[in-house]
């Protein structure tokens, strides 16, 4: 594989040598830098982190309890230009998702317009619950994270839409903080885009949701406990939006409304972020079994007694089955051109689709319809012949359960690795916010495969992640050596 | 707040106490084993240690004799004892970890730390020399989880329920002590003022951090009703029942301010009788049974403390 690092776009170095102009101060900084301070700063930012308890939860791992998500102090670069295009895309995208959920929900009018099909709707994360539910101001999805990947200098595609309880955003935060305090001196010498508002962004949204009427509502943070994978987050967020982090054990339902067991009884809750997933919402509607959820909490929501955010069954449109229509959606709802393009996909339930798919394993990636966080799926140029042969016998017992894509070559970025320095697969998730207005924080969580050529992001798959610096200005001249950087070139040269 | 939250603080406040307490009571009996007795009976100082801390009827069962082996083992390192101090701190711990975030971090670093030293102590023989230390180490920890709540948490509710938890927790361990101690040691002939065992009542004194303020206060032989007066009425003696329901009453009034609280009620009785109340009087009607009055009635505060609060049932 090591050939091939060459036949990816890298975020730096478009061509060996020919470093891209916004991180031309970045890269004249970087190389005055000896690699020792780079780890050392590593090993402090990991240290921090620890100490504040920054850590995520790998299942089916023994010693996985605690671990923290690698964090990388090599920032990926994103120039205005490039960020005013991406912004307006995923923006676009996320108003289209909202109008086609409300459709699915109400009139179904794009099915009746033949645009999308109607087995859409035999999907098991559409909930026919919602049928005719008005939600406040329409919004389904009011936090989407999408998935964006980079294959050139100018293509750029969105790998997926996450609907339903996107998580990750807590990294964004902590790991602009970090930078801001490893590297203060980069951030004088650029000026970087803020992501610091993105709590204060959402909790005006969550408020704007409220059922109309209600002055001061309640917020309350609904996850699923301490040994959730994304609890720190959960936590995290409450504490920087002031509100409560509740467990379903916390809330009950009375008299068409949901409260909060407080030290000063009950009190009334309006609206809920919450992150748990439909199926453990409601035990008396989805899974009778779940200890997570609040009885009766749905029969609420639908009154109108209690927001939800995101919505119920926002899953019906952020799956790889549906994603398939969004450029249709954006021209259907909206009259507009997309902006952001989809990977090219294969449905596999489409016999056509089937047929090139299988002779072609070993070149594409297959993944399942409702899978998430990188399990089930199969990297072709990757897999052995006999995990092809098996992937393959996993398709034919369910086609429909999967769809296929080219491999993408996703560009790559300059990372601190085992050897040095060295480009690795990135990938974008930025996190679109929609209340009154629909608005995205210029930033996002950027995801790095640490191993060699892989091309996984996930962090229940090795991954790592990165500080994301969207830029104000696109004009950033390399300055003269800093006085730190000057000293740490005199120390390499008495090492 | 939220009631969860609430209950986690409380009962690892309580949890970190009853900790404390175990380790005072071992500590001062295994002291006592040391020196002749006027009873000359080992086996009852052993049980009594059970009966202040524990559940006799599952000690017996699992051990059968009080002997210093057994009793240490069940009241140390018993993990189906749910009042060991193994068990205490690590649900102290337990409760701490889940309400981590709500707490400051030097709080949660200091549980943490607890409980990660602790591990030192499992390796280590408890029932001979290895078991002062022990119980100094879990006072040592007790004292300083109460400093790090009282230096660096916010004066809000969070902070009135861990320290309503302690002071309820100590409240019932002192008045165990005595309890059981005054049975024991005072035999059905006593009389008031007669001859009493300096080391045993001393002992008793020394396991509530009481000896040197009785000297200062009485400077007089030690004397039965004088240490109950200590224990039970002085309000400056910070383990004393007054001392406590002091920390309880405000505690209670502040939490329950808006509401019709039988919490409130029943505390401020409990207070009163405390703050009113006269040795002689008591005495009168028995110590034992006012002792015994007293445990009930602390833990149905407790309970409705825990029922109006904590798990909020509507």
């Amino acid at each position: 594989m090591s050939n091939t690092v060459e036949q990816f776009f890298d975020e730096m170095q478009a061509k060996v040598g020919d470093v891209r102009s916004i991180y031309k101060a970045y890269q004249s900084w970087l190389k005055n830098v000896p690699t020792q301070q780079l780890v050392a700063k590593r090993a402090e930012a990991e240290l921090l982190f620890r100490r504040v308890g920054i850590t995520f939860n790998v299942y089916g791992e023994a010693d996985g309890a605690e671990r923290l998500i690698p964090f990388d102090v090599i920032p990926r670069l994103i120039s205005a230009k490039e960020w005013t295009h991406l912004s307006a895309g995923v923006v676009q995208r996320v108003r289209a998702l909202n109008m086609f959920l409300h459709d699915i929900y109400h009139q179904q009018e794009i099915i009746q317009a033949g645009i999308v099909p109607y087995t859409i709707l035999s999907n098991p994360q559409y909930r026919p619950e919602m049928f005719g539910v008005d939600v406040p101001n329409q919004i389904y999805a009011h936090i989407a994270g999408v998935d964006l990947v980079r294959t050139s200098e100018s293509q750029f595609y969105v790998l997926e839409d996450n609907l339903r309880t996107p998580s990750g955003v807590s990294y964004m935060l902590e790991n602009r903080k970090m930078m801001m305090r490893l590297f203060p001196d980069l951030f004088r010498q650029y000026s970087v885009a803020p992501v610091e508002h993105y709590p204060h962004v959402l909790l005006n949204n969550l408020r704007s949701v409220a059922q109309s009427g209600v002055q001061d509502p309640t917020i309350v943070l609904l996850s699923p406990g301490a040994y959730n994978s994304a609890y720190f987050e959960h936590a995290f967020l409450a504490q920087q939006m002031g509100i409560e982090l509740v467990e379903g054990q916390d809330l009950f339902v009375r008299n068409n409304a949901v409260y909060m067991r407080t030290t000063q009884g009950p009190r009334r809750v309006d609206v809920i972020y919450r992150r748990i997933d439909d199926d453990f919402l409601d035990p008396l509607v989805f899974k009778p079994d779940s200890m997570l959820g609040v009885p009766g909490l749905l029969s609420v929501y639908r009154n109108g007694g209690v927001t939800l955010a995101n919505a119920v069954g926002t899953g019906a449109a952020d799956d790889k089955a549906t994603y398939i229509y969004v450029p249709e959606m954006i021209k259907f709802y909206l009259n507009e051109e997309p902006i952001l393009q989809n990977v090219p996909t294969y449905e596999l339930s489409k016999e056509d689709d089937l047929a090139y798919v299988l002779d072609h394993l070993d070149e594409l990636v297959v993944k399942e319809v409702q899978g998430s966080g990188g399990y089930g799926m199969l990297v072709g140029p990757a897999a052995t012949k006999q995990e092809l042969a098996e992937f393959k016998l996993r398709i034919l017992s369910k086609p429909s359960s999967y769809i296929a894509q080219p491999t993408l070559a996703l560009s790559t970025c300059p990372t601190l690795v085992e050897k040095g320095i060295a480009p690795r697969h990135v990938d974008l998730r930025p996190f679109v916010l929609s209340g009154k207005t629909v608005s995205v924080v210029p930033g996002g969580l950027c995801r790095v495969a640490l191993k060699e050529g892989s091309l996984v992001v996930n962090s229940s798959q090795g991954g790592g992640t990165k500080d994301t610096w969207v830029l104000e200005r696109d004009d950033t001249q390399p300055e003269k050596l800093t006085q730190t950087s000057k000293q740490s070139q005199k120390e390499e040269v008495a090492c | 707040m939220l009631s969860r939250t609430a209950d986690h603080l409380y009962w690892m406040a309580r949890y970190i106490e009853r900790a404390e307490n175990a380790a005072r009571v071992l500590d001062v009996t295994y002291n006592m084993s040391l020196v002749p007795t006027a009873t000359g009976n080992d086996a009852d100082l052993w049980q009594a240690a059970v009966e202040i801390t524990g559940n006799i009827e599952a000690f017996e069962r699992d051990y059968g004799t009080a002997n210093a082996k057994n009793v240490i083992q069940y009241l140390t390192m018993d993990s189906n004892n749910s009042s060991s101090i193994y068990s205490a701190l690590r649900s102290a711990r337990e409760n701490a970890r889940a309400v981590r975030v709500t707490m400051t971090t030097e709080t949660w670093e200091n549980i943490n730390a607890l409980w990660l030293e602790f591990d030192q102590f499992l390796r280590k023989d408890l029932t001979a020399e290895g078991l002062g230390e022990f119980c100094d180490w879990v006072k040592a920890r007790s004292h300083l989880f109460r400093g790090v709540c009282f230096g660096t948490m916010l004066r809000d509710e969070a902070f009135s329920f861990v320290r309503l938890g302690t002071f309820i927790e100590r409240a019932d361990n002192t008045a165990r002590l005595l309890n059981i101690k005054y049975d024991f040691l005072m035999p059905v002939q006593y009389q008031m003022g007669g001859a009493v065992d300096y080391y045993e009542w001393s002992a008793v004194l020394r396991s509530v951090s009481a000896f040197q303020a009785y000297q200062k206060i009485y400077s007089d032989a030690i004397d039965p009703v004088r240490v109950s007066e200590l224990l039970v009425l002085r309000h400056d003696m910070p383990r004393s029942l007054h001392a406590c329901y002091d920390e309880i009453m405000p505690i209670i009034e502040q939490v329950a301010a808006n509401r019709q609280s039988e919490t409130k009620r029943l505390a401020g009785e409990l207070h009163a009788k405390l703050h009113y109340g006269k040795m002689q009087d008591i005495f009168q009607h028995g110590l034992h049974e006012f002792l015994e009055s007293f445990i009930h009635s602390n833990h149905v505060l407790g309970e409705e403390i825990q029922r109006s609060f904590l798990s909020a049932t509507v």
